[in-house]
Order: structure tokens, then C-alpha cells, then sequence
């Protein structure tokens, strides 16, 4: 089957800047994809060269098996972007912004999707409001309904959730992982890590314009994440030397980080030979996050 | 096509939905040259033996406010979404670069016309027209606000910043429209100035929509047409090689 995306041997450079590195991924149709990394890891960069909007030095992107540079329009078609700015044209209603963005693809009598769509994203209210009048959070709304309008096969958020409030969150995840039921890819970048690991299926890990991680968020939670356990010690106790190493001081706790859980009874018996009194205890889940900052931690060859 | 008509649909909305700044307001500057300038000038210059110089006046200035709207409207719709960043919506979608072209050009034109046609509504009172060929008149509105509406294409994908598109207008569209025979017959000029007014492709356009209203013109009419047709190639062949190259749209 045709990959919904496949990108090869990408390059780009702004300047002194080197933005993509030669990136390779293919996101399979029907995936829920996460791309994540830090600030200036070149995330924003890919997605749009995706979207034509910057041209590769180097490599070729494809959507839905459409070439991005020679068969710009049919690529275009494929793919709904969601950018990471909160643009509007000061002009228009909210129906309007999206009467039109339905046109731009072609789409003329699309009114009875453009109202599910503002439905299922809470819009209903402010559907005839111009888009100036609307809080930070309903222009997001908007910005995700714009993506969505012409039914795209492949659909990118490019940080959708930043700085929106919870309720946004769990109705446009709820409609996402809905459009990702009905077939839809999702590439979704976010810096909620939490977020990738609860939506995505496979993640791939971007620093300084490279792919340093690409795997399923399983795997890369088992290669990557360590347990750690949190412990406070009673007063006037002291971790045990061989301990030392190991751990580091957390907001009043000490935090030891093991590997496997096989580890833990260990750690508890050199706890219980050292004679400490221990006041709280508790065991955390490896998340994305751990191995996030573990992989962000290490050199790049 | 359906891209390409919402989006020339969305550009005249645009200017349609405030049209008392982007019709209303060149009007009535228009209508106060005419009424300063006339005032002023009447008794004093006749241009052409049969033609009063208010009627003299009356298209020249018609067509500037075509020229000006027309790039007005194009220019400022692009920098404006590029400085608020709403051009990825256009940007996104699959609209060829030659549908964007004429979506933005048309819409300039549309918007010239109707502030034309408003003035000449309003001039009507004055009993000025005398529409020897009213088929110039629609063509060099046409083409010239085609012309302008192009150049404001590519005044708004060049600049980046208001401040350099005020620059555009101020030091390049301003004087071409003003010193291209608004005001005065280019014959009344010294040789040099006159010589240096032929060099100006805005006289021509100005001239030839003059001849539709009295029959008379400084140079032949199909001269004009040659000139501002030719103008209009060369600068629809230049934007669309500055669309194709995605020059300061596609990075």
C-alpha cells in the first residue's frame, strides 16, 4: 500500500542554520504518528516542506504517493495542516473562513460537512462571529476545522494544543482519534509528551534536524525510559553510599532510577541494610518523557 | 476553477465588506481635487481648443483613482496576510500560481472599476463626458487597472514590512500616476519633460481612456493600446515567474 507519507533523504539549510539533516521516514495510511523533539529540531521545517511551503535543498517528500514538488497540487489535495500559529483573516465569520478554505480545494456544496465540523468542535456558537472577536482557544478551533474541511486523507497538527485549555484538549482529541478510526493519518507534533504517548501508535524522535529515535511508543518507552523510585528519608537518616551514585535529589526526595523492575528489590534491600527510615515511598511508570530527555541527552554521532 | 472563483470571491468581499474606506474615501479625495483644481486652474489652462479644463480634468483623474485602487487593493490584501501569516491559507491549497495571479489581479480591477464608476456617477453633475469612443474608455480602465492590479501583486509579495510597500506607492506608483498628464496636456511640458513623460507607460493609459471621452489625445489611441498592452505582458510574465519560484511565498 502506498506509505500516507514518505520522505527521503530530506534536506534543508537556512543560512548558517542547518534545519533538516537528511531526514528519512515513511508514515504508513491510517497511522497515528507522532513527531516529536525540541525547539529548533526541525519539526516545523518538515511539516512545511510537506506542505510545499518550503522548498527541500535536497530528497523528495511525497503524500499519498504524490511528489510534493512535481505533482504539488494532487500532494496539496491529500494533506490538511494545521499550523502551529494562531493566523486568521480579520475579515470573515467563522463560516465563512471556512466556506472558503472548502473552495480553495475545490469543495463548493460542502455545507453539511462544515456543520458537523463545527458541531464536533464546539463552534456552533460562534459560527457566525468574525474571527477577530474569538479567544485564543476558539482560533484554534478554527485553524483545526480550516484542516479538516476538504476531508483530507493525511491531516498534520503542528502543535495544535499549546497553551489551550483542558476542555479544547479532550473535545479535539476526541474528534481526532475519531477521524483516525475513519481511516485518517495523523501526524500530530506537540511538546505535551504526555499527549503523544496516550494518541500515538509510532513516534519519531527529531534533534538538530536528524531522526535520532523511530519506533513504536511501546518500544521506544522499553528501549529508552528508566523506573524510577521516588523516596523522602526520615529525619536524620542518610542514603546509603552504594545508593549515591545511582540517585539525585528531586524536590526533597531522593530519586533512584533503575532499569527493570527486577531491580526494585534490590534497591529495597540496600535501602533495608543501610538502616533507613524511610517516610514516602513511591514507584513511577517509565514515560515518554524519560525517554524523550534521554535521547535529547545523548551526543549526536 | 472552483479555487480559483472563492478566491477572487473572498478578495472582493474583502474590499466589499468595507467599502466606505476602499470606495467611498478615493472618491471623495478624487472629487476634492477636481473641485480645488478646477477652482484654481479653470480660467487659466485650456488644453484642448473645445474642451474645458474641469472636463479636461474629469477623466485623468477617473483613471488615476482605477490605477491607484486597483494596486491598492492587491497590494495591500497580500502584505496584510503575509504580515498576519492567513497567506498559508491560500498557500496550502492546491490553487495553481496562475489561478492566484488572476484571482488577486481581477479583484484589483473590479475594485478600480468601481470606484471608477462611482467617480464618473458623481461627476456626471458637472456635464463633462462627451464619450467619442466609450469603448476606450472600457478598455484602458480594463487594462489599466489590470496593469496596477499586477504591479500590486508584485509590490505585496516583495515587501515584507508596510514600510517598504508605502515606499513602493510613494516613490514609484505615486509618481508614475501623477506626472503621466493627470493635470496637464504633456504638450504643455518643456522638451525634456515631455521626452521623459513618453517614457512613462501610465501616460499612455491615461491618454488613450481620455481620447474615449473627447476624441482628441495627445498621442494616437492604438499607440496607447500597444503601450499598456505591452506593459501589462511584461509585468504578468514577471509575476508569474515570481509566483512559479515561490519568490517570498515558498521559502
Amino acid at each position: 500500500m502506498t506509505p500516507a507519507l514518505r520522505i527521503c533523504s530530506v534536506t534543508k539549510r537556512f543560512g548558517t542554520t542547518q534545519a533538516l539533516a537528511g531526514i528519512d521516514l515513511d508514515v504508513a495510511q491510517g497511522e497515528f504518528f507522532g513527531l516529536l523533539g525540541p525547539n529548533g529540531a526541525g519539526k516545523t521545517t518538515l511539516i512545511s516542506a510537506l506542505a510545499g511551503l518550503v522548498r527541500p535543498d535536497g530528497g523528495t517528500l511525497e503524500v499519498m504517493g504524490h511528489d510534493v514538488q512535481r505533482d504539488s497540487l494532487a500532494a496539496r489535495h491529500s494533506l490538511g495542516v494545521v499550523p502551529q500559529e494562531l493566523v486568521f483573516d480579520p475579515f470573515f465569520t467563522v463560516r465563512e473562513t471556512l466556506r472558503f478554505q472548502s473552495g480553495y480545494f475545490g469543495l463548493r456544496r460542502n455545507n453539511a460537512w462544515i456543520d458537523e465540523i463545527i458541531d464536533a468542535l464546539d463552534l456552533r456558537d460562534k459560527a457566525d462571529a468574525n474571527m477577530r472577536t474569538l479567544s485564543g482557544g476558539m482560533k484554534r478551533r478554527v485553524l483545526v476545522a480550516q484542516a479538516l474541511v476538504h476531508r483530507p486523507p493525511v491531516i498534520v497538527l503542528d502543535e495544535p494544543t499549546a497553551g489551550v485549555d483542558v476542555e479544547l484538549r479532550q473535545t479535539l482529541w476526541h474528534f481526532v482519534r475519531r477521524l483516525n478510526a475513519d481511516g485518517h493519518t495523523i501526524v500530530l507534533t506537540t511538546h505535551y509528551l504526555e499527549e503523544a504517548e496516550s494518541l500515538c501508535g509510532r513516534v519519531a524522535m527529531l534533534k538538530a534536524g536528524r531522526v535520532v529515535a523511530l519506533d513504536t511508543t511501546a518500544n521506544l518507552l522499553r528501549r529508552f525510559s528508566l523506573h524510577r523510585l521516588r523516596l523522602r528519608l526520615a529525619a536524620g537518616a542518610a542514603l546509603p553510599p552504594a545508593l549515591r551514585a545511582q540517585a539525585h535529589e528531586e524536590s526533597g526526595f531522593w530519586v533512584l532510577s533503575y532499569v527493570d523492575h527486577g531491580e526494585l528489590e534490590c534497591l529495597l534491600a540496600a535501602l533495608r541494610e543501610g538502616g533507613c527510615a524511610i517516610d514516602e515511598l513511591e514507584v513511577g511508570q517509565a514515560d515518554l518523557e524519560d525517554a524523550f530527555l534521554t535521547l535529547m541527552r545523548q551526543e549526536l554521532p | 476553477m472552483t479555487g480559483f472563483r472563492t478566491l477572487l470571491y473572498k478578495e472582493v468581499l474583502r474590499f466589499w465588506k468595507v467599502s466606505f474606506q476602499t470606495i467611498a474615501a478615493p472618491v471623495l479625495t478624487a472629487l476634492l481635487y477636481l473641485l480645488i483644481f478646477s477652482h484654481v486652474l479653470e480660467a487659466h489652462v485650456r488644453v484642448y481648443d473645445n474642451v474645458s479644463y474641469i472636463a479636461f480634468l474629469v477623466p485623468g483623474l477617473i483613471i488615476m483613482s482605477v490605477l491607484q485602487n486597483a494596486f491598492a487593493n492587491a497590494s495591500s490584501s497580500l502584505i496584510q496576510s503575509k504580515v498576519t501569516g492567513s497567506i498559508v491559507f491560500i498557500l496550502l491549497p492546491p490553487i495553481s500560481y496562475g489561478e492566484f495571479w488572476l484571482a488577486y489581479v481581477l479583484a484589483a480591477v473590479f475594485r478600480g472599476m468601481a470606484v471608477g464608476a462611482a467617480l464618473l456617477l458623481a461627476t456626471l453633475a458637472w456635464d463633462i463626458p462627451l464619450w467619442a469612443g466609450p469603448e476606450w474608455v472600457l478598455v484602458f480602465a480594463l487594462l489599466g487597472g489590470a496593469v496596477f492590479g499586477t504591479l500590486g501583486v508584485i509590490a505585496g509579495i516583495w515587501a515584507d514590512k508596510y514600510d517598504q510597500l508605502a515606499a513602493f506607492q510613494n516613490f514609484l506608483i505615486l509618481p508614475l500616476t501623477f506626472l503621466s498628464g493627470v493635470f496637464y496636456s504633456i504638450h504643455s511640458l518643456p522638451p525634456f519633460w515631455r521626452m521623459l513623460s513618453h517614457w512613462n507607460p501610465v501616460f499612455y493609459m491615461i491618454d488613450g481612456f481620455r481620447y474615449g471621452f473627447f476624441g482628441v489625445s495627445d498621442v494616437s489611441p492604438w499607440l496607447s493600446l500597444a503601450v499598456a498592452g505591452a506593459t501589462f505582458v511584461v509585468l504578468a510574465v514577471l509575476t508569474l515567474v515570481m509566483l512559479r519560484s515561490g519568490y517570498k511565498l515558498r521559502s
